[in-house]
């Protein structure tokens, strides 16, 4: 990996791993903390750490949310960077927190200072840390969802195609409707299933059209959904399969676990 | 019309069964021909757009800020030119308004353009129990009123309708023509219409029309169309009566312009609409023509209640539908499943706001939060933020489900504890993590049977992160 220009010899970078990686798919931290060390970061993972609080803010639990959020804020503000492999918990921590806290000077103070040095990890890696291409290989037709925090709220989009395209082997294709969201939303998936599943079948669809092998995004809330409707379609209705999987763990080359939703058995697979 | 936004979740079930809409919604999509994509290109060729939408804002904050002053301005320069101002404090005071002034000039028909407060206040149903008869001249409004329909979207009434569907509407409802005639072209089914509407716009009394703006420096209104419509409602008949609600004014002829920049662009993908009208009172002696009589509506509805709190925001909404346009639960469901006048993101803040949370507890919760709403709105209102709030007020109020909030509860409970949170996690990421491990997702899991109702749901891979890394850090402490 290269790193044109390095700020600050090893900054001691703090890893919000986030509550759906930790429980799903360590892999992805894994994948996190490789990325990280290549780029020169010193990576510690605090151990208090539970969840961001976004279910708590979004379902109107201004308290729970708080509580959680000032956790973090205590946990991670010591560190030179946090960085979180989620647009949609990064955001949380980057744009939701000062506003959440706004009403507690002290709290908001320390809300933006933590703000400032929060990066979802490739944003972090690519503008950070300057990293332009990775040192691995990845043979695919890879195509990318944006998905919709990561992209509105901290303007993540040319930064993993980037990386990505600079990997040999790797072709990827755009997505259409790649802006457009896949229908988890959090809670908004078990309150309105029947939306959130309209919504991911035309993602699903979007995503088969491409023709694409490999279905990557930077938020495993996304791929689960993405990934359990393309499996859902695959078994019932023949759709072709399609291998998903979190940005980071192409980039850091670490592929050897099945694809999300897929299991050992590779007969059924 | 009557209310069914509180059974919003049978709304949605209905819509997502319903094929022609289903297919009606399809063309609607996010595609090349969409309205989403005809926005995404005018606003491309417009570099000074960001800057108007600020200025855009900048103005209906100052205006909000100031509404009382503005509207009195409005009143009385209106009034200057010879016009009646009316302030309705609610839907029953305007339709009794409107229906006086109906009767003082004798009416039987009244044409009307397309207005969302005509729908707010329910006027069509209201002057027909009255003996008077409302008609339709904008063709989507039209369309849904032959149908015995509402709107399903603030600038495309008909949205909801496939062209075969329009074309058997026709048929029924047109039987002085020719049953064999052909009606598969959208330009035959227009002609159709403006044949039939061309001696109502005559006949007609009065008229009704919505406004765009209000302009308090001339006590002027103004309507934007692309059908013309708007203007033979409002010329030919002996009254001519606008629909407003008190956010529509505007200060200056100035601030209308710069707003009308980003309004069209933002709904349709146009410069400008084909029609832009200024009214300002009635046919002054000598004019050609004009209506004898010019009244404004002029309706809160709840609007000033709002001013001051966290909803004021939603009082810049300029109706151009973009939120609407953009929004992928619009997309799946249709503008009719929010059960009001407002549908899409603009109507899961307004109809709270209008109604009561505790009337419309759904719609405010039926968002993803992708934002795409807020990344598009003209005038930067903050939709998602305005959901939130209303999420919140419903949590405390207890309006939510008591399985949703026990959920919840017990999910923060734990989140607060983070031994106990990693030791239950780690658990049950093992239990799930073996249980999956061959087929790698669960065709059926009994607490989210939602989710796997129609999708897999993907397995843990086992073990916590957390509880690796720890153990990673201890192997690597012991050598």
């Amino acid at each position: 990996m290269s790193s044109s220009s390095s700020p600050s010899p090893r900054p001691r970078v703090g890893l919000f791993v986030t509550c759906l990686v930790d429980f799903f798919r360590p892999s992805v931290g894994f994948a996190a903390v490789s990325l990280l060390e290549a780029a020169g970061c010193v990576v510690e993972v605090p151990e208090a750490q539970t969840c961001c609080g976004q279910p708590a803010y979004n379902s109107g639990d201004r308290a729970d949310a708080k509580d959680l959020a000032k956790r973090t804020i205590a946990l991670f503000e010591n560190f030179d960077y946090t960085v979180v492999p989620s647009g949609s918990c990064g955001g949380m921590i980057k744009e939701h927190y000062p506003e959440l806290l706004r009403d507690e000077p002290d709290w908001a103070r320390r809300a933006r200072q933590l703000a400032a040095r929060t990066y979802e990890l490739v944003s972090f890696l690519h503008d950070v840390r300057g990293v332009r291409n990775v040192p691995v290989r990845y043979d695919g037709t890879v195509t990318y969802h944006d998905s919709c925090s990561g992209l509105r709220e901290l303007g993540i989009k040319d930064q993993p195609r980037a990386l990505l395209r600079s990997i040999p082997g790797l072709k990827l294709v755009e997505l259409p409707g790649a802006e457009v969201c896949c229908g988890f939303g959090g809670t908004f998936c078990v309150k309105y299933p029947e939306i959130s599943d309209k919504m991911v079948a035309n993602k699903a669809a979007d995503v088969i059209g491409t023709g694409a092998d490999t279905l990557l995004a930077g938020d495993m809330g996304c791929l689960l959904n993405m990934a359990g409707k393309l499996k859902r379609l695959r078994l019932e209705e023949g759709a072709r399969p399609v291998r998903v999987r979190h940005v980071a763990e192409v980039l850091a080359g670490m592929t050897d676990e099945p694809p999300i939703g897929e299991g050992q058995d590779k007969g059924r697979a | 019309m009557q209310p069914t936004s509180h059974r919003f979740k049978d709304n949605v079930r209905g819509a997502l069964a319903d094929a022609a809409l289903q297919r009606a919604l399809g063309f609607f999509d996010f595609g090349q021909a969409g309205l989403a994509e005809r926005r995404r290109q005018a606003v491309a060729k417009l570099p000074e757009f960001e800057a108007l939408r600020e200025q855009a804002k900048a103005i209906k904050d100052h205006t909000l800020a100031n509404l009382d002053w503005y509207l009195e301005r409005f009143e009385k320069n209106c009034t200057a030119a010879g016009g009646h101002v009316h302030w309705c404090r609610d839907a029953e005071e305007a339709r009794q308004t409107v229906l006086d002034i109906c009767r003082r000039v004798g009416a039987r028909t009244v044409t009307k353009g397309k207005s969302m407060i005509g729908e707010e206040i329910a006027i069509n149903d209201f002057l027909a129990a009255n003996g008077i008869e409302p008609i339709e001249t904008d063709l989507g409004e039209y369309i849904v009123q032959i149908r015995h329909e509402a709107p399903s979207h603030i600038i495309a009434p008909a949205i909801h309708l496939t062209k075969e569907q329009v074309a058997a509407s026709f048929r029924d409802t047109h039987t002085q023509f020719d049953p064999a005639r052909p009606l598969e072209e959208p330009r035959a089914l227009l002609d159709e219409a403006r044949g039939v509407l061309r001696q109502k716009f005559l006949d007609a009394d009065v008229g009704i029309t919505g406004a765009n703006f209000l302009i308090a420096e001339t006590g002027s209104s103004v309507i934007v169309t692309n059908e013309g419509n708007g203007d033979l409602t409002q010329l030919l008949p002996k009254a001519h009566i606008v629909l407003a609600s008190l956010e529509k004014v505007v200060p200056t002829l100035e601030d209308a312009a710069t707003i009308l920049r980003v309004l069209a662009r933002s709904a349709t993908g146009q410069e400008m609409s084909v029609y832009t009208t200024f009214s300002t009172g009635p046919r002054r002696p000598g004019d050609l023509d004009g209506p004898g009589e010019y009244h404004v509506i002029l309706l809160d509805n709840g609007r000033s209640q709002l001013l001051g709190t966290e909803f004021q925001e939603i009082l810049r909404c300029i109706r151009c539908g973009a939120c609407m346009n953009n929004c992928p639960v619009y997309a799946s469901i249709g503008g009719h499943a929010y059960g009001w006048v407002y549908p899409g993101p603009m109507g899961a803040v307004l109809t709270p706001s209008l109604l009561g949370i505790e009337n419309a507890r759904d719609l405010p919760n039926a968002s993803t939060f992708c934002g795409r709403c807020e990344s598009v709105c003209p005038m930067k209102i903050p939709l998602p933020k305005l959901m939130r709030h209303y999420r919140e007020q419903e949590y405390e109020r207890r309006l939510a489900p008591a399985t949703a909030r026990m959920g919840l509860a017990a999910w923060a409970f734990l989140a607060r504890r983070p031994a106990l949170y990693h030791s239950m996690a780690r658990l049950a990421a093992d239990v799930l993590g073996r249980l999956g491990r061959r087929q790698g997702s669960f065709f059926n899991l009994p607490l989210a049977t939602g989710w796997t109702a129609t999708r897999d749901m993907p397995a843990p891979q086992g073990g916590t992160f957390q509880a690796q890394w720890r153990a990673r850090q201890r192997g690597k402490g012991r050598r």
